[in-house]
């Protein structure tokens, strides 16, 4: 059973990895980055690691998102 | 195709198979023999800190993670340094226009989100938390005011000057806590509070003060970084 | 089963890796290319969790007269450092990158080296 849930999580990360790397659009890139940072955070609960799906969670899908989409809002307007 | 294509495919199946050379002789994921599990579950007991990370990261690495706080602050720096205020001031936004529902969504969740952050922070030896994952949660949450709110808002509630303040101190004072170690136990680093009851609030040393530390650290540090990048994605061209 | 899981595993830390550095290489935007880097950062958390994960254990948060095995707790506390330390990285990349954009007026690496000469 947990063998079935870890192979879904892996299937969804590998899937929206490269959906991030595919996504020329920078704008576009912030909210696959969101997607896949929380499908890393259930793999990462899946791995049984709640601190580091913890830490993956408030960074990959807040901070990180945030930088990319004002630094694009500064670049863009070159 | 370029040639930097080319190159660059033929070096990345070099490296798959490397990988695939690699990672069928490695011991399969998910078997039963881990030598440093078995090295720190007895370190936990004695030192009773239930999470067994928080005990490594504040204990039995804790020069570890002086090093990777020091990174984080030269990061700081080294963006503050980059990002110098531009010439003219954000002005507010005058025609941004948030919709009630994330106003009230903003109003309720910003103290829960902070208070959960603190949670996280002072229960680092207790639950899973500790000082970065809470430092991040506190950080993400004051900017709530931003999402559901407006710049202004948040440049009037942020206190800038004490989250550089803030930032220095914490990792200065994670070095005295390790010259106090050195002083009292005799190594930089060790643990020499009172170790308290294996549960509490109060217990586990040392370790219940340096992820406070660290979590002052890198809360500080993201109000800082983020409020420079504020200021240059958001300032009028 | 466990050596299909395992092969998983690895083939997916390895998978996103690859992609990570397919994405640098044929970037045309500055900031796809830290987004890229990004994901390659996350294959090497991947790899270093499934290294450490066994079969029905535990989360590594022991209480007394702990009966179930955990899960390895270093490579935990390696990851959860790492993932902090990236994203200031990631902020020091992007700072880079609203620096070149303002000198140079361009995010494409392409242009970039066309200016050096």
């Amino acid at each position: 059973m947990t063998a079935a849930v870890l192979l879904v999580a892996l299937a969804l990360v590998a899937v929206a990895g490269f959906a991030v790397v595919a996504t020329h659009d920078p704008k576009r890139q912030a909210i696959t980055l969101t997607v896949f940072s929380l499908c890393l955070t259930v793999l990462f609960v899946v791995f049984q690691a709640p601190d580091v799906a913890l830490s993956e969670l408030a960074v990959g899908a807040a901070i990180v998102p945030l930088l990319v989409l004002l630094t694009l809002r500064k670049t863009g307007k070159r | 195709m370029r040639t930097r294509d080319v190159v660059g495919t033929a070096g990345l199946i070099g490296v798959a198979a490397l990988f695939a050379a690699a990672l069928t002789r490695m011991p399969a994921a998910g078997t039963a023999s881990h030598v440093y599990r078995d090295l720190v579950l007895p370190w936990g007991f004695r030192e009773a800190t239930p999470n067994l990370v928080s005990s490594i990261n504040f204990d039995l690495r804790a020069l570890d993670t002086l090093g990777e706080e020091t990174i984080v602050a030269a990061a700081v720096v080294g963006t503050l340094a980059l990002l110098q205020p531009p010439e003219n001031e954000p002005k507010p936004d005058s025609h941004g226009y948030v919709l009630p529902a994330v106003k009230l969504a903003g109003f309720l969740l910003l103290p829960v989100s902070v208070l959960l952050g603190i949670d996280i922070v002072l229960h680092g030896h207790l639950t899973p938390g500790g000082g970065f994952q809470g430092g991040v949660v506190l950080a993400t949450g004051w900017h709530l005011l931003y999402l559901s709110g407006s710049y202004r808002a948040l440049a009037r509630l942020r206190p800038i000057d004490w989250c550089e303040y803030a930032e220095a101190a914490a990792t200065g004072l994670y070095v005295v806590t390790g010259l106090m170690g050195l002083a009292v136990g005799g190594s930089f680093l060790s643990n020499v509070l009172p170790l308290g009851q294996f549960g509490s609030l109060l217990s586990s040393g040392t370790v219940l003060v340096l992820s406070v530390l660290i979590g002052i650290e890198v809360a500080a540090g993201f109000v800082v970084l983020l409020s420079r990048f504020f200021v240059h994605g958001l300032a009028e061209q | 089963m466990t050596g299909v899981v395992s092969a998983a595993c690895y083939g997916v830390a390895a998978w996103l890796l690859l992609l990570g550095c397919a994405g640098i290489m044929r970037s045309r935007h500055l900031v796809h290319t830290v987004v890229s880097l990004s994901v390659a950062q996350s294959g090497t958390y991947v790899l270093l969790l499934a290294i450490g994960y066994q079969d029905q254990a535990a989360a590594p948060i022991v209480s007394q007269g702990q009966s179930q095995p955990v899960v390895d707790p270093m490579v935990q506390a390696m990851t959860l450092t790492d993932i902090v330390v990236s994203a200031t990285i990631t902020a020091l990349l992007l700072a880079l990158t609203l620096q070149i954009s303002r000198r140079h007026g361009t995010v494409d690496p392409d242009e970039l080296r066309a200016l050096r000469g």
